[in-house]
C-alpha cells in the first residue's frame, strides 16, 4: 500500500525562512546584544489539499514559521510564496486581499477569543473587515452557517466565550478561521489545551473540513501521535531548524534522524504489553538556549551517535535518493 | 500483606457559591508498597481532589472531607491529630505537584528549600541537611549539585525544577510520593527523563507511587494498576493489562479509541466520546456518563452504578455487560 501523496500543485513554499528576535540589555541605553534565531533558515514546501505536520518542543520556532508564512510575524530573511506571490515582499496594503486566503486557529481556547465580544461576532468579524457581506441579512445567515458547519447551534450567536466549554470554544476559533473562506489554514497546537475526550472531536472537526472544503492545513503540534494521525507529510524541528521531513509512514517506520527517533520513543502507546517490549530511548540534557545555540549541528550535546565532527560541521537537509525522505545529519547521509 | 494505604468510601465537598460541588464522591481503593497506581481520568473528575484529600490538603472552607476513612500504616489520617498529619506529610507520604514554575519559593535557594523537611522531619543538623540536599540533587541528575544548592528557583527550567520537586519528595525516604500531573507541563523528551527517573527511584527504595494523570500513554507505559476516574467516581479499576487489554466501562472504552495511538492505522478514524464532561454542579441523577453513553439503558438513569468485581480484581461500575452489545 503506497501513502498516496495529494499532489496539486505547491500551495505554499518556503524558502531559507528566517526569523530572528533582536534582544536588547540596558534600561536607558538600549543596547542590542544579539539575536535569537528562533527560525533559522528553514525550506519546505506545502503542496494543495495536504497537511504538513510540524512537531518540536517548545521553543524551536514551530509556531514561529507558522506566524512568519502568514506574515503575522515579518521574516528577517528568505522567502515565503503563497501560490506564486511572493507574499515576504508585499507591503501590509498589498497583503490584505490574501489574508483572506489564510488563516489561523490557536491554541488557547481561553486566551484567543475576546470575552466581550458574542460568538457571532467574533466569527463575523472577518467578515466586516474583509466587507465580504453586502447586507446585515447576509452577514447574520453567514455566522448562522458557520456555526452549523463547526457542529455549533446558531442560537449561540449571542452567547459570550465564557458560556462555551473549552471543546466549543475551539469550534468557534474554527468558525472563525474558516469564515473568510481560506484555502490555507496554520493550525497551532489547536487541541493541546482541550481534554482527552474533547481531543478527538476536534481532530474529526478539522478533518472533514478539510475534505468539505478542501482545506490546506500546516499543523503544529509537540505530541507526534496527534500529528502522525492527522498528517500526510511530516517536518520535525529543532532550534530553528527542519532536521527532518517525510511522509508520515516513512518517519515513524524509518525515523533517520537521531531526534526524531527519540521523540518518537518519547512518546508512549497506551498499551502496557506495547510499552513492555519497546526500546524508551531517552536524551539526555534540555533543549539549549536559541539565544546561544550549540555550535555545528545544534542537536550534538544531547545525540547518543554524536561524533568529534558533529560539534563542527553543521548538517544540511539532504534528500534521500529516490525517497521523498529528506535528513539533516551527516552521520546518517555518510553511512546511508 | 496488609495494603499500605487503604482509601475507604471518601467524600469531598466544596460548598462553592453556585451550590455544593461533590468534587469526590466515594471512592475507594489500596495500594501496596512498591506498587505504582495510575489515577486516570479528565479534568475536573476529582483525581488531585482525592489526592489532596489524603493528606488532608483540602483548604477548608470551601473544601471538606465529609466522609470517609484513609488507613495509611494502621492509622485513619482523617481522624489523627494536626501534629500526627504533619509528621506524616512530606515525610511518610510526599506529594509532587504539576506546576513546577509555582511550588519552589522564589526569595529561597534551592538547597535552603531540600534541606528544611531534613531538618525538621529526620532532625539534621544544617550542614548535615545541606550535604544531603547535595546528594539528593545528584540522584535526581542535575549536574554541579553542590553548585546549584546556592541557585534559586529561576534560574531553573521546568523540568529542573521540577527535578528539584522530585529530590525533596525523596527526601524523607517516603513509603509514598502522589505525583499529580507531574511532567504535563513540560516537554516531551523532559517528560520521558522525568518519568523515567520516578519510576527508577521508586524501584530503587520500594516507594509506592501514586501517578495522576490524564495521558492514557503515561499509564500504560509506568503503572501496575489503574483506577480510572469520572465525575468524582472510580468507574473502573484493575491492572493495567485488564485495563488496557479489556476494558469493560464505556468510559474507558471509549478513551482508548479516542487518543490516537503511534502504532495505530492511521486512515482508522477516531471516535469521540459525544458531549461534554460533567458539570459537578449538576450531575446526573444515575450513572454520571449516561448522557454520553452508548450503552446507556433506563436503568442507568435511576440507579448509581457500584463498582463489582468481573475477575481477579478487575472491577467496573456500569449496569451495562458491555461485551454483550
Amino acid at each position: 500500500m503506497s501513502e498516496e501523496i495529494k499532489n496539486n500543485g505547491v500551495l505554499v513554499e518556503v524558502k531559507d525562512l528566517k526569523v530572528h528576535f533582536p534582544i536588547f540589555r540596558g534600561l536607558i541605553r538600549k543596547k542590542k546584544v544579539g539575536d535569537v534565531k528562533a527560525v533559522d533558515g528553514v525550506d519546505f514546501q506545502i503542496l494543495t489539499g495536504e497537511t504538513l505536520g510540524l512537531v518540536g518542543e517548545s521553543g524551536c520556532g514551530k509556531t514561529t514559521t507558522g506566524r512568519a508564512i502568514l506574515q503575522l510575524d515579518r521574516p528577517t530573511g528568505g522567502q515565503v510564496f503563497f501560490e506564486d506571490t511572493e507574499i515576504s515582499s508585499l507591503e501590509e496594503g498589498e497583503l490584505r486581499p490574501l489574508r483572506r486566503r489564510m488563516s489561523m486557529i490557536f491554541q488557547d481556547p481561553f486566551g484567543s477569543l475576546d470575552p466581550r465580544m458574542t460568538a457571532g461576532d467574533i466569527i463575523g468579524e472577518p467578515l466586516v473587515i474583509h466587507n465580504i457581506c453586502s447586507s446585515k441579512a447576509e452577514y447574520r445567515d453567514q455566522v448562522e452557517e458557520l456555526l452549523l458547519i463547526v457542529g455549533l447551534d446558531p442560537i449561540m450567536a449571542d452567547r459570550y466565550p465564557h458560556e462555551f466549554s473549552g471543546g466549543q470554544r475551539q469550534r468557534i476559533g474554527v468558525a472563525r478561521a474558516l469564515s473568510v473562506r481560506p484555502s490555507f489554514i496554520v493550525c497551532d497546537e489547536p487541541i493541546s489545551a482541550l481534554d482527552v475526550s474533547i481531543q478527538a472531536q476536534i481532530i474529526n472537526l478539522l478533518e472533514d473540513l478539510q475534505e468539505e472544503f478542501n482545506l490546506t492545513y500546516l499543523f503544529i503540534a509537540h505530541d507526534l501521535s496527534v500529528v502522525r494521525h492527522i498528517s500526510d507529510r511530516i517536518a520535525v524541528m529543532y532550534l530553528g531548524d527542519i532536521v527532518e521531513i517525510a511522509t508520515r509512514r516513512d518517519l515513524y517506520r524509518n525515523p533517520l534522524h537521531p531526534y526524531t527517533r527519540a521523540l518518537l520513543s518519547a512518546i508512549p502507546i497506551p498499551d502496557p504489553v506495547v510499552e513492555a517490549e519497546r526500546e524508551h530511548i531517552i536524551i539526555q540534557g534540555e533543549v539549549p538556549s536559541p539565544f546561544n545555540p550549540p555550535s555545528g549541528c545544534k542537536f550534538h550535546p544531547r545525540c547518543i551517535n554524536a561524533r568529534p565532527s558533529c560539534s563542527q560541521e553543521i548538517p544540511r537537509l539532504q534528500k534521500i535518493e529516490g525517497q521523498e525522505h529528506w535528513v539533516s545529519c551527516e552521520d546518517y547521509l555518510r553511512a546511508g | 500483606m496488609k495494603p499500605l494505604l487503604e482509601v475507604k468510601n471518601l467524600h469531598t465537598h466544596f460548598l462553592t457559591d453556585d451550590g455544593l460541588v461533590k468534587a469526590v464522591g466515594g471512592i475507594s481503593y489500596d495500594l501496596h508498597e512498591g506498587e505504582t497506581l495510575g489515577l486516570v481520568g479528565e479534568s475536573g473528575c476529582g483525581k488531585s481532589v482525592s489526592a489532596l484529600s489524603i493528606l488532608r490538603l483540602i483548604p477548608n472552607p470551601p473544601g471538606k472531607v465529609v466522609e470517609g476513612e484513609v488507613f495509611f500504616e494502621g492509622r485513619d489520617l482523617m481522624k489523627v491529630s494536626e501534629d500526627e498529619i504533619r509528621e506524616v506529610r512530606g515525610n511518610k507520604i510526599a506529594m509532587i505537584f504539576q506546576e513546577p514554575m509555582t511550588s519552589l519559593n522564589p526569595v529561597l535557594t534551592i538547597g535552603y528549600q531540600i534541606a528544611e523537611p531534613l531538618t525538621l522531619h529526620k532532625g539534621l543538623s544544617k550542614e548535615e541537611s545541606w550535604k544531603e540536599a547535595g546528594e539528593l540533587l545528584t540522584k535526581v541528575q542535575i549536574p554541579e549539585a553542590a553548585a546549584r544548592l546556592r541557585a534559586y528557583p529561576h534560574l531553573f527550567s521546568g523540568g529542573m525544577r521540577q527535578r528539584v520537586m522530585i529530590a525533596m519528595g525523596l527526601g524523607c525516604n517516603p513509603k509514598l510520593i502522589i505525583a499529580d500531573e507531574p511532567t504535563t507541563a513540560l516537554d516531551v523528551t523532559i517528560q520521558a527523563q522525568l518519568l523515567e527517573l520516578m519510576k527508577g527511584l521508586t524501584r530503587d527504595f520500594g516507594t509506592a507511587l501514586i501517578i495522576i494523570t490524564h495521558n492514557l500513554g503515561v499509564v500504560a507505559r509506568y503503572a501496575d494498576r489503574v483506577n480510572v476516574m469520572y465525575a468524582g467516581r472510580i468507574v473502573e479499576k484493575g491492572s493495567a493489562k485488564e485495563i488496557y487489554g479489556d476494558p469493560r466501562h464505556p468510559y474507558t472504552i471509549g478513551l482508548m479509541a479516542s487518543v490516537p495511538r503511534l502504532d495505530m492505522d492511521v486512515k482508522k478514524k477516531l471516535i469521540p466520546i459525544e458531549g461534554q464532561p460533567p458539570d459537578l454542579l449538576h450531575i446526573p441523577a444515575g450513572c454520571a456518563f449516561r448522557p454520553r453513553c452508548n450503552y446507556a439503558v433506563e436503568k442507568c438513569q435511576e440507579v448509581i452504578p457500584e463498582l463489582t468485581t468481573l475477575a481477579d480484581k478487575h472491577e467496573v461500575a456500569c449496569w451495562v455487560d458491555v461485551r454483550r452489545n
